[in-house]
C-alpha cells in the first residue's frame, strides 16, 4: 500500500498576541506604557503524519504543544503556514470534550457528536455504547452540573472514544477517573490508536506511554521543533537531557 | 462570505436547534409549573406594566393590554438576545475550545431559545386580539415587515456585542446601561411619536431600530395604519447591513477568540 499522508503542518507560526482578556481602564494604561505583549507560542514548525502513524508530541510546559494540537484541529487559527487534513474528520479529545452544563448528559452527548461532524441517526446507533462505557447508568439523564469531576471525564472520554474519527488528537488524557476506569480507558485509547487505519496524535509527558505506542516522536522546545524521529531515538536523548543537572 | 455562512448554516443548524431545544428544556426542568413559566412570564409582566402606567401613570392608548404586550414580546427577543450573547463565547468556553463551531451558530442558538418563547408571546398575541375583539384590519399582515426586521437587527447586533465582548471586559457593563436606554426609547409602555414632543419622537424612531419596528408591528395589528412605512424599509436594509458586518468581523476574528478567553 502506498503511503498516504493524513496531516501535513507547514511553518505553522502562531502568536498569542493578548494573553488575556483586557478591560478599557486596563488597556489605557496599557497603551501608556506602550507594552503589548505577544508570544511567539509556535514559531515556524512544520512536519507530516503519515496515515495510519501515531505521533508523540513532548516536550516542557509551554512549549507550545497543545497550541499546535489545537491549530490541528481547527479550533485555532494559524498567524502563518497552513495544516493541512486531506479530508479527514478529526477530534480533540483534551480533558473532555465540552458539556452544556446545564443539559442532561444523554443530551450532551448528541450534541457533542454533531460537532464532530456525526448525523443525529448515527449518535442514537452509538449511543447505547457510550451510556455502558462511560458507566454512568441513570445518572445519564441528569443535569452535567450535578456529575462529580470522575463522572465528567468517563463521559467525555466515552463520547470521543465510541465516535470514532479518522484522526485522533489525545492532550493528556490518560488519567481519567478511578483505577479501574483509567486502566479501561488506556486500554481503549490503545485500540483506537493502534487501529491501523487511524492516525493519532498524542501529547504527553509519561514517556512509558509514548514508546509503548508512538511510531515517531516530536520533540518540541519554545515553539519550535528540537528533534523529530523514531520513538527511541528521541526519547533517549529526551531522557539524557532531563536527567542530566541543568547545565545550562 | 455569505456563501460560507450558508454552508455553516446548513452543516449546524441541527446542532443549533438540538442545542436550543436541550437549554430550554434545562430551563424548565425541576420547576414546578414546567413550561407553564413560558407563559406565565410575559403574562404577569404585562400585568404587572399595565398596572404602573395603565393605573399610576394614567397612561393609556386603545387595547392598552395588547400595546403592553407587543411592545413586551419584540424588546424581551431583543433584550434577552443581546444580553446573552455578550458573554456568550466565555460561557461557552468549554464548548470553543474543544471542537470547532463557527461562532455565529453561538447567536443562532440563543435565538432560537428567544424566538420559541417569542413564539409563545406571539400565540397569546392572537389569543388576546380575539379576547378585545380587535376589528381584523387588512394591514394585518404586513406586521411580518418589522417582525423580519426586529430579527435581522437583533442577529447582526449580537454578532457585533459578542465580538466585542470578548476582547473588551467592559462590554457586559456597557451594553446593560445601553439597553436599559434603548428600552425606554422603544416606547414599551408609551407611543414614542404620541408622547414624545416632536422633534424628539421623529428622532427616536430614526435612531432606534426596536422602537421603529415595535410601533409599526403595533400600528399594522392594531390601528390598521401604515403610514410610517418608508423608516421601516430603511431600517430593514440597514438592519441587513449590520447582520452583514457583524458576520464578518465575526468570520474574521473567530479562531482568535480562544486565546483571548
Amino acid at each position: 500500500m502506498e503511503e498516504k499522508l493524513a496531516i501535513r503542518v507547514k511553518d505553522l507560526h502562531i502568536y498569542y498576541k493578548v494573553m488575556a482578556g483586557f478591560s478599557i481602564k486596563k488597556s489605557l494604561f496599557r497603551l501608556k506604557k506602550g507594552e503589548l505583549k505577544s508570544v511567539h507560542a509556535v514559531d515556524g514548525i512544520s512536519f507530516e503524519v503519515k496515515r495510519g502513524e501515531i505521533l508523540g508530541i513532548l516536550g516542557l510546559n509551554g512549549s507550545g504543544k497543545s497550541t499546535t494540537l489545537r491549530s490541528i484541529a481547527g479550533i485555532l487559527q494559524p498567524d502563518s503556514g497552513s495544516v493541512e487534513l486531506f479530508g479527514n474528520s478529526i477530534t480533540l479529545l483534551s480533558l473532555g470534550v465540552g458539556f452544556n452544563r446545564e443539559v442532561s448528559g444523554r443530551d450532551n452527548i448528541v450534541l457533542s457528536g454533531m460537532l464532530l461532524g456525526f448525523s443525529e441517526k448515527e449518535i442514537m446507533e452509538k449511543m447505547d455504547a457510550i451510556i455502558e462505557f462511560s458507566e454512568l447508568g441513570n445518572a445519564i439523564d441528569m443535569p452535567v452540573r450535578t456529575y462529580s469531576s470522575g463522572m465528567e471525564s468517563k463521559l467525555s472520554f466515552a463520547i470521543t472514544a465510541m465516535l470514532e474519527t479518522d484522526i485522533v488528537l489525545i492532550d493528556e488524557v490518560l488519567s481519567v477517573g478511578d483505577t479501574r476506569f483509567r486502566k479501561k480507558s488506556y486500554d481503549k485509547m490503545k485500540e483506537i490508536v493502534l487501529d491501523e487505519d487511524r492516525t493519532a496524535v498524542i501529547v504527553s509527558h509519561q514517556e512509558s506511554t509514548l514508546r509503548e505506542l508512538c511510531t515517531q516522536i516530536l520533540w518540541m522546545e519554545k515553539g519550535r521543533i528540537r528533534m523529530i524521529g523514531p520513538t527511541e531515538e528521541v526519547l533517549e536523548k529526551y531522557i539524557a537531557e532531563m536527567d542530566a543537572p541543568a547545565a545550562k | 462570505m455569505l456563501k460560507r455562512f450558508y454552508r455553516d448554516l446548513k452543516r449546524y443548524w441541527p446542532y443549533a436547534l438540538r442545542s436550543a431545544k436541550a437549554t430550554l428544556q434545562a430551563e424548565v426542568n425541576g420547576s414546578y409549573l414546567n413550561w407553564l413559566w413560558w407563559i406565565l412570564n410575559p403574562l404577569s409582566f404585562m400585568l404587572i406594566y399595565t398596572f404602573i402606567y395603565g393605573v399610576v401613570f394614567n397612561a393609556s392608548e386603545p387595547y392598552f393590554p395588547l400595546f403592553i404586550f407587543i411592545g413586551i414580546t419584540l424588546w424581551d427577543f431583543f433584550n434577552r438576545t443581546i444580553s446573552n450573547c455578550v458573554l456568550i463565547v466565555k460561557s461557552n468556553k468549554q464548548i470553543v475550545t474543544r471542537a470547532y463551531l463557527p461562532k455565529c451558530m453561538l447567536v443562532i442558538s440563543n435565538m432560537l431559545v428567544n424566538g420559541f418563547k417569542m413564539l409563545i408571546s406571539m400565540g397569546i398575541c392572537a389569543v388576546m386580539l380575539l379576547f378585545y375583539r380587535v376589528p381584523p384590519q387588512w394591514t394585518m399582515p404586513l406586521a411580518v415587515l418589522p417582525f423580519a426586521g426586529a430579527i435581522l437587527f437583533t442577529f447582526g447586533a449580537a454578532l457585533i456585542v459578542m465580538h466585542l465582548g470578548v476582547y473588551i471586559q467592559d462590554m457586559a457593563n456597557i451594553v446593560q446601561i445601553v439597553l436599559r436606554l434603548m428600552m425606554y426609547l422603544t416606547g414599551i409602555f408609551y407611543d414614542v411619536g404620541k408622547r414624545v414632543p416632536a422633534p424628539y419622537n421623529t428622532l427616536i424612531l430614526w435612531v432606534n431600530p426596536m422602537s421603529a419596528y415595535v410601533s409599526q408591528v403595533r400600528n399594522a395589528l392594531l390601528y390598521g395604519n401604515i403610514s410610517n412605512t418608508r423608516i421601516i424599509f430603511v431600517w430593514f436594509a440597514l438592519s441587513a447591513v449590520v447582520a452583514y458586518l457583524g458576520l464578518k468581523v465575526v468570520y474574521k476574528n473567530e479562531n482568535n477568540y480562544i486565546k483571548v478567553i
